[in-house]
């Protein structure tokens, strides 16, 4: 190795999130080390105990902005940052914790804590390009540690990561597996949704349920005909295009034309 | 009179963010508080509405590293409500599905979070320099945990495959016979990584814990059992809310949960360990005495060396059931919705997890309660840090905050877990 050439800093940032997208980049074990070997690991708290400073090539973003301070910080993160992808459908779309952008905030803090008046949180969960530039979204409930490998290898190496945007349908049939929707008369979005996670709700007899969010070219009002004929009446779809990315623009839409 | 106050900012080699803030007076603690900066996410709110069939994956995302046990803990909720027995089979795999999950979050515990704190290193990954033998295979013991999971549900973090009854999928025989010759070289890597944390330096630092843990008549619990501890306790899961109180502490970001008749206590592995000495598998009680645990562990340190045995059990156990698999002939129970109320507890990685829900007819959740293993620990954390924490005072303050994130780290708190009801910026009235 050339002592004298700096090697690329990485800094993990986490926001509203469950840690299981930056978990996915520990699942890349076999090449954990070698990762460690080609990138300085600068800030990742969760990892190690290295303290912030300086400035990062690259900072991978977990989680979603849901508190005026986290809004604040995400600014702070962006001016320090070269490139700044963002890990999954938290970070990517809202995650789970946007069902607050369909309610009022203020019951839902009732819901849970005693002294709802003490909690400091926005009214709304967003993506992490709705308050800065972001380089590159990568999707999935959790990220695919494939496609991670792939994020971090282009951007080693200085070209675009290759992460396919048509339909979870194209790799679904490309595995082979039968078709939940069509043979098995199940709910499934794959037709809306962006491939990526390997197909495995179907490869374990299940329909998809969008958590790597819309794919590029989606038309749910189709599949919501489609549905409909099964039997899923609107408060199953409303449902069905509400979870991990409910907030995700073109499921959003269609959640909205079942709405009450 | 002297006063001080001592912050460390931002735990590190924890699961999610969190500070801890000591005021000293006159040399002695004063106070120790564990606080949470972790935004709420209201899970039980945005719960109210759903389908009940869509509970094990919405709670999956309170948590990254244990998402198995909120799966598998609100599938059992939901049976217990329902009326629903599940096969002999299916009970085995998810019983396989938790020594997955145990040897994955533990060996990233043991490996990455704990162990660089005892040898004086900033991360594992800085620590795999002098000691990569043992990170390799710390590192590889993840890997197998986190196959298990992937191979019952497709993927390790999130997994698709629990469902009410039983499985979307269930494996057959063959493809888990795949996993024993991975599973036997691991329970020896287990062994390994037991003799080596015992070789650790240990403060000597014990406590009189009050410890809380499912307890069962002949397993080493991960889904099944009374809830128990040493003083006498012992109630079935559907009577937590009536002997475990949850309290908002003055000046305190978090709602603690202590005992109705007793105060703060703790749950997970020292409680576990403490709780079923007997019934951990014969290879684990053995290492456990050769590594000179005693059949009950009040050292919050040793708790490395815990995580390591319960890693050995897991790997052993994972062998035993994968020995007797027969696919069950439906991979899930019939079952149909109906109005009530279903409760569980089970043994996350961390500690005892507990859910409610209560549904309608139609099997709309019109209430969920959740109480995570980390929310029920924060007092006894901070009871640690009263105790513990003084003795590093005089230290320099990279070191003494070194020493708080330690006596933090040995209870592994996963604050993501605990933050969707946990308190942000309690201000003064």
């Amino acid at each position: 190795m050339d002592p004298g050439r700096r090697k690329p800093r990485l800094a993990v940032w986490k926001f509203a999130s469950c840690d299981g997208c930056q978990l996915s980049l520990l699942e890349c074990e076999p090449d954990l080390l070698a990762l460690a070997a080609a990138l300085d690991v600068a800030f990742f708290p969760e990892v190690s105990d290295r303290p912030i400073r300086g400035r990062y090539e690259l900072s991978l973003v977990e989680g979603s902005i849901s508190t005026p301070e986290d809004a604040e910080r995400i600014r702070a993160v962006r001016r320090r940052s070269r490139h700044l992808v963002t890990l999954g459908a938290c970070a990517t779309a809202g995650g789970i914790q946007a069902l607050r952008n369909f309610a009022a905030i203020r019951e839902f803090t009732a819901a849970v804590y005693a002294q709802p008046a003490y909690i400091g949180t926005l009214g709304t969960s967003t993506p992490i390009a709705t308050h800065v530039a972001v380089d590159f979204e990568l999707r999935g409930c959790p990220v695919n540690p494939r496609q991670l490998q792939e994020v971090l290898s282009a951007l080693l190496a200085g070209r675009p990561p290759v992460v396919p945007r048509h339909s979870l349908c194209s790799e679904c049939k490309s595995l082979g597996h039968t078709c939940v929707l069509v043979a098995g008369g199940q709910a499934c979005l794959g037709p809306v949704t962006q491939a990526g996670c390997g197909a495995i709700c179907p490869a374990y007899r299940r329909g998809c349920y969008g958590c790597f969010g819309p794919q590029q070219s989606a038309n749910p009002v189709s599949l919501s005909g489609t549905l409909t004929a099964l039997g899923l009446n609107r408060q199953d779809l409303l449902r069905l295009y509400r979870t991990f990315n409910a907030a995700a623009p073109v499921f959003r839409a269609e959640s909205e034309r079942h709405a009450q | 009179m002297r006063s001080r106050t001592i912050r460390v900012d931002r735990l590190a080699r924890v699961e999610g963010e969190g500070a801890v803030r000591l005021v000293v007076r006159d040399g002695r603690i004063d106070s120790a508080r564990l606080s949470i900066f972790e935004p709420p996410r209201f899970f039980e709110a945005l719960l109210r509405g759903r389908a009940y069939t869509e509970a094990s994956d919405i709670t999956a995302r309170i948590c990254g590293i244990c998402p198995v046990a909120y799966q598998i803990t609100a599938v059992h909720a939901l049976e217990n409500a329902l009326g629903i027995e599940v096969s002999a089979a299916v009970r085995d795999l998810r019983r396989l599905l938790y020594c997955g999950e145990w040897i994955q979050s533990h060996a990233l515990h043991v490996t990455l979070l704990h162990a660089p704190g005892f040898l004086g290193y900033h991360s594992g990954i800085e620590m795999a320099r002098e000691h990569g033998e043992a990170v390799r295979r710390g590192l590889a013991l993840k890997q197998v945990g986190s196959d298990i999971i992937a191979l019952l549900g497709g993927r390790a973090v999130h997994p698709v495959t629990v469902c009410i009854g039983g499985f979307n999928r269930v494996p057959r025989r063959a493809e888990l016979a795949g996993l024993t010759e991975r599973l036997e070289r691991s329970r020896e890597a287990a062994l390994a990584m037991v003799r080596w944390t015992a070789g650790f330096e240990f403060p000597d630092c014990e406590r009189d814990y009050t410890f809380v843990a499912l307890r069962h008549r002949s397993e080493y619990p991960f889904s099944a059992g009374r809830i128990a501890s040493n003083r006498g306790l012992e109630l079935p899961a559907a009577q937590f809310e009536a002997h475990i109180e949850q309290h908002q502490v003055r000046h305190s970001t978090a709602l603690h949960a202590r005992l109705r008749t007793g105060g703060a206590y703790l749950t997970g592995p020292l409680a576990r360990y403490s709780l079923n000495f007997e019934n951990l598998a014969p290879i684990a009680q053995d290492a456990a005495l050769a590594a000179g645990l005693g059949r009950s562990c009040t050292n919050p340190y040793r708790s490395i060396v815990v995580r390591a045995v319960e890693i050995l059990h897991a790997c052993d156990e994972a062998l035993r059931i994968i020995a007797r698999y027969e696919a069950p002939e439906l991979p899930a129970s019939p079952y149909e919705p109906r109005a009530a109320t279903g409760i569980a507890a089970t043994e996350a990685p961390r500690g005892l997890l507990y859910h409610r829900y209560r549904l309608d007819a139609d099997g709309t959740l019109l209430e969920a309660r959740i109480v995570p293993p980390t929310a029920q620990n924060q007092a006894a954390i901070e009871e640690d840090l009263r105790c513990f924490a003084g003795a590093f005072l005089a230290l320099p303050r990279p070191q003494l905050r070194e020493q708080c994130e330690q006596l933090v780290r040995n209870h592994d708190p996963c604050i993501s877990c605990a933050t969707h009801f946990l308190h942000l910026e309690v201000t003064p009235a």
